[in-house]
């Protein structure tokens, strides 16, 4: 018979991982966000520790933690690029006009034609932005602008 | 990739502030030695002399596996503890979490915590107190094994002859707080 893996008190779990878990976050996040995504990765991981069921494949489980949160910081940060706070300014700025106008579209066309006419962004930092590369994102950017055409005309 | 003690203690701190542990717990430094210190939510839950990591294990069987050196969790007993060891404290005010202890066991330590500050006691007498007078030996096992000492006074609790019989942190440690107290 196999017995299960007991599942070890939270401190040695955290210091046995730790070290790791930054350095898979550094990679992928650069120094400063990973701070942030250490700290939300062990506190996802304590929130479910107390239904963890046994002890196995801790490791894998703790990645698998930090890769998720790491996906969601880039999602984060994405969405901030695409969707500038709304001005205050009387006179309306290119990128609040083109909120609305682009309302309809799908994140990276909107990101693109967003950073494109309302930032005046290159097609080399809207690619660096959205982690994609100039050339889709000139494709993103003209895709948007056919389709808010055809919308408009409609 | 060494994690910086900054960002650990950020780390504890948010653990402990957001409710999350189910045990935490820190070293106190004291005259008798440094002390491992561990609340719940339900109260301070056990002192140890003890340093050794794999007496988490320990903790983790009291209240749960969320066990997490965190100094916040402790400032509390920390404080109280503090006191009574510079004399500026005879009796604790901490909430005890006493849970999986057998009912005896609890009558027991119920009734060393009134022994009071200064004083001392015998193990038969202990046992005449609770109505068992002849578990002597029964109360020296539940001495032995108190979870939270100093604060449920072992200490306090002497052989018939007035020797110092025996202490789980050792017999020097008895004697210091006997001593502090002025009991010897």
């Amino acid at each position: 018979m196999m017995r299960s893996v007991p599942i070890p008190p939270f401190e040695l779990f955290y210091e046995e991982h730790r070290s790791e878990v930054l350095r898979v976050l550094r990679r992928k996040l650069g120094a400063d966000r990973a701070e942030d995504a250490f700290q939300e990765t062990f506190l996802r991981a304590l929130r479910a520790y107390g239904r963890l069921d046994h002890g196995e494949h801790l490791r894998a489980w703790v990645l698998t933690i930090a890769k998720n949160v790491a996906v969601d910081t880039l999602r984060r940060t994405r969405a901030t690029t695409e969707l500038p706070e709304q001005g205050v300014d009387d006179s309306r700025p290119a990128y609040d006009e083109l909120s609305d106008l682009t309302a309809g579209l799908g994140p990276k066309e909107r990101a693109a034609v967003v950073l494109r006419y309302g930032y005046d962004l290159s097609y080399d930092e809207i690619a660096a932005a959205l982690d994609s590369s100039p050339d889709a994102a000139r494709q993103a950017a003209s895709t948007g602008v056919r389709r808010i055409r055809r919308r408009i005309a409609s | 990739m060494t994690v910086s003690p900054a960002l650990d203690s950020r780390f504890r701190h948010a653990a402990a502030t957001l409710g999350l542990l189910d045990v935490g717990y820190d070293v106190v430094e004291s005259p008798i030695g440094e002390l491992v210190v561990a609340t719940s939510d339900h109260g301070l839950a056990s002192i140890s002399f003890d340093t050794d990591p794999k007496r988490l294990d320990r903790l983790a069987r009291i209240a749960g596996p969320r066990v997490l050196r965190s100094p916040r969790s402790v400032d509390l007993a920390r404080r109280e503890l503090d006191e009574y060891f510079e004399g500026r404290r005879q009796t604790f005010d901490l909430t005890l979490d006493l849970r999986a202890l057998p009912g005896f066991t609890i009558t027991v330590l119920e009734e060393l915590a009134r022994v009071p500050y200064g004083e001392t006691t015998t193990y038969g007498e202990l046992a005449r107190r609770v109505g068992h007078p002849r578990a002597a030996r029964a109360v020296g096992t539940v001495m032995n094994r108190n979870r939270i000492p100093i604060v449920l006074p072992c200490h306090r609790v002497v052989g018939s002859t007035g020797s110092l019989t025996g202490y789980a942190g050792g017999l020097d440690r008895k004697l210091t707080l006997l001593e502090l107290e002025g009991a010897r």
